[in-house]
């Protein structure tokens, strides 16, 4: 009886929801469709492509685009002294343009230094407590957000390129191992919805490949800039996991495996996503 | 308060009665007083609530924004170049600062 | 891509199906306690008296908007006038209103012939599916309006 119930209830629920998506859903613009062209590669597609024309338009433009607006608050940070060696990022690097350019797009990368897998924004706080004797600046910060979107801006349309192989490989396995574990309470891993049902309808979205060539992005659903390891933990709190720690071995892992499913898509830094 | 960062795009010259494009977008939260934080608590309502602008001050444009404007507004309206001059900027904020941003326009 | 994800236990669509029916009807029930509560007709009809009083005749305004916004925190809007913009006609003031959020009002533009052209865009909130309504004050003492349902959806993951 009771599983005749459950039957009814799941029947029901699904007509709604195939009812909902019927009348809802927006359409994905098309492989085809020029505005979109240089954000497919091969099989890979950005979150570019599963935006509507107007919120596609809001990222294309550098005035609507409201990410500028930290990318100009890390270009002034950029030039701020700080620290007790009284220096600041231009003092070593320069102009940005120049001595950023496609860095960030191969990142998460193996640091030298440590032998460890880190990722951009974990390298631009080495480069402040270990450089320029600065306190590190805290994950999320305004500070943080607005630096490494300014850093990544200068690798703009760039193709993301990170190292998979020699002393990476045991981090990109790890990160793969971390998306195709289930976990939480739906019991659900980051391949079921990214690989195995994307381009497929949940509710009224397009599932998307969570490709993450455009973070930091700012999310219309945030109404802020957000770094690619927010969106991790609020995946993990939509499917009813516990999130990790900002920074978190895995998460950083997790960077660099699905970065490298996007290898060559362009990145889209401050992207706009919904 | 870190509200203040804007941004602003007008063409910087334009030929004597052409209509331009005025594009604008500023950083500020427009919290409207219904949502809430983490801990369930009201944020307090605190939005910009006019945006003005003025070519070689004189007004050329007014809006009130109310809490239904989304964050870090962005605005788009026209102007006719009409003589070159310096276009001004200002919002108003409801706990009374003020906002500036400002462009050059030579007008041919 | 080198790297092919193994192929992994399919998710039923019954977890597919739970997921997004949970959701679904928490959002209906959401919806029959809507917090704050919407805005009262009337109140439109108030809030767009501000701009001036009297009985908009509908036309000569445009709104542009999407049927279905991506994301209800930020609908772009573009409103446009049928004005020539000069001193012997044009758009005074634009009043815009939304009857589904807790407050009616969204915003008032000013404009003259300065302006040259009557559009603005900007973007706004939207608690939910609802209707927004646009009237023009023309400098002849004229009014006009416009009226756009927009829908608002709750994204996949209810987001």
């Amino acid at each position: 009886m009771i599983m005749r119930q459950r039957t009814g209830l799941i029947a029901l629920a699904a007509v709604t929801a195939i009812v909902l998506s019927w009348v809802f859903v927006r359409p994905v613009a098309s492989a085809t469709d020029p505005s979109v062209a240089k954000y497919i590669v091969g099989d890979e597609k950005s979150g570019y492509v599963y935006l509507d024309a107007q919120t596609r338009a809001m990222e294309d433009d550098d005035i609507s685009n409201p990410g500028f607006l930290w990318v100009d608050k890390g270009k002034t940070l950029w030039n701020t002294v700080d620290g007790s060696a009284g220096k600041s990022c231009a003092a070593c690097h320069g102009a940005a343009e120049s001595s950023m350019k496609g860095l960030a797009a191969t990142y998460p990368k193996i640091d030298p230094h440590s032998g460890k897998l880190i990722d951009i924004e974990q390298r631009i706080n080495q480069e402040r407590t270990q450089r320029m004797g600065a306190a590190p600046f805290k994950w999320e910060s305004q500070e943080l957000l607005a630096l490494t979107a300014y850093v990544k801006l200068q690798s703009r349309g760039l193709p993301v390129n990170v190292a998979t192989g020699g002393p990476a490989h045991q981090y990109w396995l790890a990160g793969k191992q971390y998306y195709e574990t289930r976990r939480g309470q739906l019991n659900m891993s980051c391949a079921q919805c990214h690989v195995e049902y994307a381009g497929q309808h949940l509710r009224a979205d397009t599932l998307s490949q969570g490709q993450i060539n455009g973070f930091p992005a700012y999310r219309l659903k945030w109404q802020t800039i957000g770094s690619v390891q927010r969106r991790f933990r609020s995946c993990n709190v939509k499917i009813r996991a516990q999130p990790l720690p900002y920074g978190s071995p895995e998460y950083v892992a997790l960077e660099l495996y699905i970065a490298s499913r996007g290898q060559g898509l362009p990145i889209e830094t401050p992207a706009v996503r919904k | 308060m870190q509200g203040v960062a804007s941004r602003l795009l007008v063409p910087s010259t334009a030929k004597k009665g052409d209509v331009i494009e005025v594009k604008t977008i500023i950083m500020h939260p427009m919290d409207s007083g219904y949502s809430k934080d983490q801990n369930g608590k009201t944020i307090p309502r605190e939005i910009i609530e006019t945006f003005s602008a003025a070519y070689n001050g004189k007004q050329v444009f007014k809006m009130q924004l109310q809490p239904s404007i989304s964050s870090n507004p962005f605005v788009s309206f026209f102007m006719k170049a009409e003589q070159s001059g310096t276009l001004e900027l200002t919002w108003v904020d409801q706990d009374g600062s003020v906002y500036k941003n400002q462009a050059q326009i030579t007008v041919t | 891509m080198s790297n092919d994800p193994r192929v992994l236990p399919a998710m039923t669509r019954r977890d597919l199906v739970l997921a997004a029916g949970g959701g679904v009807l928490a959002t209906l029930v959401a919806g029959l306690f809507p917090l704050p509560a919407s805005a009262d007709p009337n109140d439109v009809k108030k809030w767009l008296s501000t701009v001036a009083s009297g009985t908009p005749t509908p036309g000569k305004i445009t709104i542009g908007a999407p049927d279905i916004a991506e994301n209800g925190n930020v609908v772009p809007i573009t409103l446009s006038v049928d004005s020539p913009m000069t001193e012997q006609s044009y758009v005074k003031s634009i009043a815009i209103a939304a009857d589904g959020n807790p407050l009616p009002g969204v915003a008032i533009v000013d404009l003259s012939p300065a302006n040259g052209k009557a559009e603005v865009q900007f973007r706004m909130r939207l608690a939910k599916t609802q209707t927004v309504t646009a009237v023009a004050l023309m400098n002849d003492n004229s009014l006009w309006s416009a009226a756009k349902t927009i829908k608002v959806t709750i994204g996949g993951c209810g987001g």
